[in-house]
């Protein structure tokens, strides 16, 4: 199998705020040393807490943002320090859904000119006319084509996204970058988007990075799921085992956190309830960043910062693993 | 039994320029002292001006509020608003999904707790700051001598909603009612709120009632559930009858859609078709009979007839809103829903 992304020692540090007039200021280590690699068609997700670099991850990758260190490899070619115009005609196999339906869209442009704009932006001319591609594009995710001249707010929040998935989709992309695509979604609507996503990645046999919250929700989605924590991924697998056979504690407790829909299996799962909050990346804990919150945590903790190391199917950073 | 809260057939309009709103719709329920009511449902199913009608807090406004809120035997509905405001912290008390937006940015959090103590008892200063103290201690804020002269900027996200709390249960309220209390929190922070509140349930003996669209909070925390479909109670049960034998088609949608840490991940969601309707507008008949899979078991009367809140069987506790004869509710909850569950 051939990747389609590769991230190495990707680390993204803001600028803070400074104290004083000549002091130093602070650093806000959003993303910090990740490694990973998406194959070409694969969903893979990424999930944590608010805080833990996700969507600063998913930023940098599309490179709305740039890293303060590291590579990142797309198709081959690196594009770490690509300019925005050299930028351009990657984005064209490199797309991103974004989380608010509302903020992501133009009020004042048509759907029409909304969904055509990568194909106007790439000076793309698309094969029988941008019209005829948009309402093809339309119909793809559930919209009615004849719906080309109306304007976002006349559509509803899972409408909307359907608008954002058909713009990404328009240049038909080989890795989409979906940052929280339906948690501003109504219940019943989440099924019908997630549904959709996962036909559009089949079809077209799409590589996704579906970045989440929602762990019960990117099981439906990927193959494959890193889960972050603080700036560093902690724990990466397919599927089926990270589910079950979660090996870093915090998987661990992720997964216990989440609310049981059947009463009857409340009593019978294993609860782990962490204290306390996520610590300020501004001053994360020396050595593991988890130790703070971390029943197991040791001496070693606090000095070495354990390394993502495969562990029977997974690949763990932590000194004492399940 | 003694029912603390009762409401009967409660409805809220808002008349707009484009019509009438009517975001509830001859609701009634009732809670009894130390109990949880969960109401689920989507976004502009009437949840939230259900439980701000409860308050009191719809008066002032355009909103018509019709019916009765019998709480402890007294009609909030029919009190003068100064009165309302009287019991309002002290009887009943409400805690917010946005803690960072319900309090106040300028003044320290123990300011906050404490005002609504002085409010309602005689007390000094001095008093009601340690009340503060030892409400933030309760609700598990560290080091809380120090912590509640803090503003809320200084708090993170959990330890607001966590002061938030402290401030409704100042007072030792007997009704709480708690909006969305952990939507805008991660999972984990989430899971040790709901446990406070648990706790704390637990101590004071409040009633609560939990709004939320989320199935799994609900099922955690909540005794009865009461699901809403635009304005309207469409099922009512036990959380066991609602979330294990759900008898709506609305309720067999929101279950089999929700994603779940179990069952079969590379199965397609059973998702709800359409969108939830427009207030102003809301469909003859039946409100879900247009998502609805089952229209064609019924015929006609889900297009034109409003079907009543009846129990499932005689004597039933369990009350459903839907045009399906039980016979036929039962065969297509065994046959196409139960195996989805």
């Amino acid at each position: 199998m051939s990747k389609i992304l590769k991230v190495e020692g990707l680390t993204k540090h803001f600028p803070g705020s400074k104290h004083s007039l000549f002091g130093k200021r602070d650093v806000v280590q959003a993303v910090d040393g990740l490694n990973f690699e998406v194959e070409k068609g694969e969903a893979i997700g990424l999930v944590g807490e608010s805080g833990c670099g996700k969507s600063t991850t998913g930023r940098l990758i599309t490179r709305l943002i740039d890293p303060t260190s590291g590579t990142i490899e797309f198709d081959g070619k690196d594009i770490t320090h690509l300019s925005n115009s050299q930028m351009r005609p990657i984005r064209a196999d490199l797309q991103i859904i974004f989380q608010d339906p509302y903020a992501s869209l133009n009020p004042r442009h048509t759907v029409g000119t909304i969904v055509a704009s990568p194909f106007r932006i790439g000076g793309i001319e698309p094969e029988g006319g941008t019209k005829k591609r948009v309402q093809e594009l339309l119909e793809i995710v559930g919209l009615n084509p004849e719906h080309y001249n109306r304007y976002p707010h006349e559509f509803s929040g899972g409408q909307r996204q359907r608008i954002g998935i058909a713009r990404a989709l328009a240049l038909r992309p080989k890795l989409i970058v979906a940052d929280e695509p339906v948690s501003a979604l109504d219940v019943s609507i989440q099924a019908q988007v997630i549904n959709l996503l996962k036909d559009l990645q089949k079809q077209f046999d799409i590589a996704f990075i579906f970045i989440a919250h929602d762990l019960a929700v990117v099981r439906h989605f990927a193959q494959r799921v890193a889960v972050m924590y603080l700036g560093n991924i902690v724990e990466i697998a397919d599927r089926d085992t990270l589910y079950s056979n979660p090996k870093h504690p915090y998987t661990k407790a992720l997964l216990s956190a989440v609310p049981e829909v059947d009463p009857d299996a409340i009593g019978s799962r294993e609860r782990i309830r962490l204290t306390g909050d996520v610590p300020n990346p501004i001053n994360p804990p020396s050595g593991c960043r988890f130790r703070t919150r971390c029943w197991k945590a040791q001496d070693i903790c606090a000095s070495t910062a354990p390394q993502l190391l495969q562990i029977g199917a997974s690949q763990v950073a932590c000194h004492f693993p399940e | 039994m003694s029912k603390f809260l009762e409401v009967k057939n409660l409805s809220v309009s808002f008349p707009t320029e484009d019509g009438v709103v009517r975001a509830v719709d001859d609701l009634s329920f009732s809670l009894e002292k130390g109990k949880t009511l969960g109401i689920v449902g989507e976004s502009g199913s009437g949840k939230s001006v259900t439980s701000l009608a409860i308050l009191g807090l719809h008066a002032g406004g355009s909103a018509q509020v019709g019916g009765q809120i019998l709480i402890g035997g007294q009609d909030i509905n029919a009190m003068e608003e100064s009165e309302v405001r009287l019991l309002r912290g002290k009887l009943m008390s409400m805690i917010f999904q946005d803690a960072l937006a319900s309090l106040h940015p300028y003044y320290t959090v123990g300011n906050q707790i404490a005002e609504a103590y002085l409010v309602h008892n005689k007390v000094s200063k001095s008093v009601a700051k340690k009340r503060a103290i030892e409400m933030l201690d309760r609700v598990g804020i560290p080091d809380p001598q120090k912590r509640v002269d803090d503003f809320p900027h200084q708090f993170s996200g959990g330890m607001r909603q966590r002061a938030m709390i402290a401030m409704a249960l100042s007072c030792n309220p007997s009704l709480l009612i708690a909006d969305e209390p952990t939507t805008a929190l991660d999972v984990t922070v989430q899971a040790q709120i709901i446990d406070l509140l648990r706790d704390l349930q637990k101590e004071f003996n409040t009633a609560i009632i939990l709004i939320t669209h989320d199935l799994g909070v609900v099922a955690e925390t909540a005794d009865d559930i009461l699901l809403m479909y635009a304005g309207k109670e469409i099922e009512y049960g036990t959380v066991r009858d609602v979330l294990q034998k759900p008898q709506h088609p609305y309720g067999w949608g929101l279950l089999t859609s929700i994603p779940r840490l179990t069952g079969d991940p590379n199965k397609s969601l059973a998702a709800i078709q359409g969108t939830p309707p427009s207030l102003i507008s809301v469909p003859n008949g039946c409100a879900f009979h247009p998502r609805c899979t089952y229209v064609s078991r019924v015929g006609a009367a889900c297009s034109t007839l409003i079907p009543e809140l009846l129990p499932i069987s005689a004597g039933a506790h369990h009350l459903v809103r839907c045009h399906l004869q039980p016979a036929t509710r039962e065969e297509i909850f065994m046959n196409q829903v139960g195996p989805n569950l």
